[in-house]
């Protein structure tokens, strides 16, 4: 076991990038300023489904400005892949509505739109079919759940526990479309030269985009370098390849420039991936002391008729709670939808809003506390697989949390609080997020100067990655922060996971632990650091492939104080508190900014988010910042967040949890709990819309 | 569409844009944005396109000292005018103190809010020390330019921050503002 002396991890570092950000000086993925460069405006389809049977591109040929024109008739041919999403320009199939069916490259980007504009395309339409129901007939069991679960889990007998448990709740929830809306729309720069291709591109993984893009233009992934070093936001909509990129590189191979193209905000909604809609029935039974005899949880989900995606919704129900008798299922239907993909906490965010409703509803059913009902069922161990948990510390984060969110005082009854025209209620909810860690490679080095370089090709799309980086590598050398300077993203780097199932640190952290260590055994041997420097490289995959003998997971506890509007049925949060047990928490300032962003997201998912489908069109139509609603400065009151102390030394050398997801997971739930409290009106289909509240 | 139209002539007009201090004599397309102008043409990339529809704050610049959204401003209207944009807020090396105690608040994260976020707080802060009143104003009250957070909430909501960093972005403009 490595002792990391405690210096810099630990401590409220800023920013490494602050300045850069603040200044305007950071360059993302658009804002590389690269030679006889041309701007790309992709053409998407207006039809759900069918096929592109002709397309002119006559007339915007004739526009000044305008390059080329390309199309699937004319588009350099792809090699096949795994996600047929990125065949972009491939096939006259039109799969949904928005997907790229020709780009037009012009000189300008005012010629490049103006000329997608002209750009005439003839489909022969088919039928086609957005419905999302929970007895579609085309219902099917996936193989696999993201990442890599089981789609069904069953223990006991759970219908005949149902049928005989004394105090049951059985309720459908749901919860809509919703959309990543990273403030920085996806961007490419393509170039292609003798070494081969270069992206500039905003993702959250350069090492697995570039292993994505190679094999579809037939090349090494050595031939191909993708530069991200800064990211606005990603929320998972960047994490998996989408046919942008692609779309970019096509076009700059065809005409022989590099290739600006940036998704519009409106076409995100088509083609960079989303979370799923689902129905999940959530059934419980229990004793009248609260004790859970069964569990089962259903989900329903869609994804695209050319890539299946199939959210893990319902497995934070397989660790949650003890109970004998337990089920769990996932259900998939293939629509002609544009794919779904990761957006923060797949599974878990949705998922958890709808077991952690049920847990209120039983609660109040069994006339208990809902921080008691949750207490009664703690599990020992993992209920699924019977292995230890590394560290659970839900019971802790539950009692922290009342005490400082003042829960003792709490009167159970709903609807009887009044302020004005207010109504007001508490609420909670359990949150938890699973440990993941990947393998990944680093290098360390030492400078004559004393300075040290660490390369990986991480990435920091807004999380404190490089900061956090920073002082993992300046404590394992033993020097001060500002001597240690760390290299990410770029796919030139050492291969590295992408930031992704909040594995970020406990993946880069432990390459980078080990590339410090190593180098510090070696400055040790040497006896100093010779004249020319020396570097050291370690790779991962042995330390990582290790089974481990636990179940690892973080958890927390979400709390929330509504204001619901008698006369319009408007719900506003006044406060969220959240407590939350993660292992070590590395950097205090970033990791509570990690939270308070994930409670905030969570806030926006339970009032405001939903992207509505039109069933006509088939396609979403509210496809902007003006319609799909997101939480606005005014829409944020307080939000706190802390978290008790835990140490788990089976995790990683840091003994870190992933922070990125949690925040989000339990506090829709516990918004929609308060707003229960407040009104006696229980919403079970998010997001809490004032229509919902007026009876 | 109109045949009479000849709809692929790009109409340009020479101007002289002034930004930051410094003027750029340029030629415009007189459909370019401000946005794109300064994006594009005078790699100042420091504005962000975030929806190019006005809706999320992230291209907010300030023109003769008021907040505007350059991705809604033609930059043909803006002959004559002084435009500030995020790399224009520090004085010389020393940054603005809203920049400083963002840094000290991590009141960003992806950071592709903050220059918009950083100048519409400029704007909003000279707006409150101006006396305009907000909608959460008490009627017929006057305005204190060292804003409450519920003052300081309301004025940002032209900003959208995707990552959730609105609790610390209140609390370091609270503090400059004080």
């Amino acid at each position: 076991m490595t002792t990391v002396a405690a210096r810099a991890v630990g401590t409220e570092a800023d920013r490494v990038e602050g300045l850069e950000k603040v200044t305007g000086r950071a360059r993302y993925a658009f804002e590389h300023p690269i030679e006889d460069m041309v701007y790309a405006a992709p053409v998407p389809s207006v039809v759900a489904r069918g096929e592109v049977i002709a397309v002119d591109v006559a007339e915007a040929l004739t526009f000044p400005g305008v390059i080329d024109v390309l199309w699937h008739g004319n588009a350099p041919k792809l090699e096949r892949v795994g996600n047929a999403e990125l065949h972009v320009l491939q096939s006259p199939r039109v799969a949904y509505r928005g997907q790229y069916i020709a780009v037009v490259i012009a000189k300008t980007l005012e010629e490049a739109r103006e000329a997608a504009l002209r750009v005439g395309v003839e489909y022969a339409v088919e039928r086609h079919d957005v419905g999302l129901r929970a007895d579609h007939p085309r219902l099917y069991r996936p193989e696999r759940v993201n990442p890599d679960l089981p789609a069904d889990v069953q223990q006991g007998d759970p219908d005949t526990a149902l049928a005989a448990a004394p105090v049951t709740v059985d309720a459908v929830y749901r919860t809509p479309a919703e959309h990543n809306n990273p403030m920085e729309p996806h961007a490419t720069v393509a170039r292609w030269d003798a070494e081969g291709l270069t992206l500039y591109d905003s993702t959250q993984g350069a090492t697995s985009l570039r292993d994505a893009v190679a094999p579809l233009f037939g090349i090494e992934p050595s031939s191909v370098r993708v530069i991200a070093p800064h990211v606005g936001g990603g929320f998972g909509a960047k994490g998996e390849p989408h046919p942008p990129v692609v779309l970019a590189a096509l076009a700059a191979r065809r005409t022989g420039r590099p290739v600006k193209l940036a998704v519009t905000r409106q076409q995100m909604f088509s083609v960079t991936g989303y979370r799923t809609p689902t129905i999940q029935r959530v059934r419980l039974g229990a004793h009248p002391d609260g004790h859970l005899t069964a569990i089962v949880h259903d989900a329903v989900e869609q994804s695209s008729t050319i890539h299946e995606f199939a959210e893990q919704t319902t497995t934070p129900t397989r660790i949650m709670y003890a109970a004998p008798n337990r089920r769990t299922t996932h259900r998939l239907v293939r629509l002609d939808v544009p794919t779904p993909s990761w957006m923060r906490a797949p599974g878990e965010a949705p998922g958890m809003f709808a077991l952690e409703s049920a847990m209120d509803e039983l609660a109040a059913a069994c006339g208990l506390d809902p921080i008691e009902l949750r207490i009664r069922n703690e599990p020992e161990v993992d209920p699924e697989t019977g292995l230890p948990f590394s560290s659970r510390n839900l019971v802790a984060c539950l009692r922290d949390g009342a005490r400082r969110f003042g829960w003792a005082d709490r009167d159970p009854a709903p609807g009887v609080r009044r302020r004005g025209r207010l109504l007001i209620g508490t609420g909670v909810a359990a949150s938890t997020y699973p440990v993941y860690r990947s393998a990944c490679q680093a290098t360390a080095r030492a400078e004559p100067g004393g300075i040290f370089t660490v390369r990986i090709a991480a990435a920091d799309i807004g999380t404190g990655a490089r900061t956090v980086l920073t002082q993992i590598a300046a404590d394992v050398l033993r020097v001060p922060l500002g001597r240690v300077r760390v290299a990410i993203g770029d796919s030139a780097l050492p291969r590295a996971s992408l930031a992704g199932g909040s594995s970020g640190t406990a993946s880069w952290g432990t390459a980078v632990t080990r590339a410090c260590e190593a180098l510090r055994d070696e400055l040790d041997r040497r006896g100093g650091t010779p004249s020319t420097g020396v570097t050291v490289s370690v790779d991962t995959t042995e330390e990582n492939g290790e089974p481990s003998r636990f179940a690892r997971h973080a958890f927390g506890a979400q709390f929330a104080e509504v204001g619901v509007d008698r006369d319009t049925g408007e719900a506003r949060v006044r406060r969220l508190l959240g407590v939350f047990a993660v292992g070590r928490v590395l950097n205090p300032k970033t990791a509570r900014s990690q939270f308070i962003g994930g409670m905030t997201m969570g806030l926006s998912m339970a009032l405001l988010e939903e992207s509505v489908l039109d069933r006509e069109f088939g396609d979403y139509l509210n496809h902007d910042l003006a319609q799909y609603h997101v939480a606005a400065c005014a829409d944020v009151p307080a939000v706190e967040a802390y978290w008790v102390e835990e140490s788990d030394p089976h995790l990683n050398p840091m003994g870190s949890k992933g922070i990125g997801e949690i925040g989000i997971v339990g506090t829709a739930a516990a918004v929609a709990n308060a707003v229960h409290h407040a009104t006696g009106i229980r919403v079970r289909d998010l997001p809490i819309r004032l229509d919902k509240l007026l009876t | 569409m109109n045949d009479d139209e000849d709809l692929s002539a790009p109409v340009t007009m020479e101007m002289r844009l002034s930004v930051n201090g410094i003027g750029y004599p340029i030629t415009v397309d007189t459909r370019e944005t401000l946005l794109d102008t300064l994006r594009e043409r005078l790699d100042l990339t420091g504005a962000k396109k975030g929806c190019d529809h006005g809706q999320c704050g992230a291209c907010t610049v300030l023109v003769d000292g008021r907040r505007v959204t350059s991705c809604l401003t033609l930059t043909v209207a803006l002959d004559d005018r002084e435009i500030t944009t995020v790399e224009g807020l520090a004085d010389g090396s020393v940054p603005h103190p809203l920049q400083t105690a963002f840094v000290r608040h991590d009141a960003l994260q992806c950071g592709y809010c903050t220059p918009g976020q950083l100048c519409s707080a400029v704007g909003m802060l000279a707006e409150a020390r101006a006396g305009w009143p907000s909608i959460v104003t008490a009627d017929g009250g006057s305005v204190d330019a060292r804003l409450d957070e519920a003052e300081i909430r309301e004025r940002m909501s032209g900003n959208l921050c995707r990552c959730g960093a609105y609790v610390n972005i209140v609390a370091a403009i609270a503090e400059v503002a004080r």
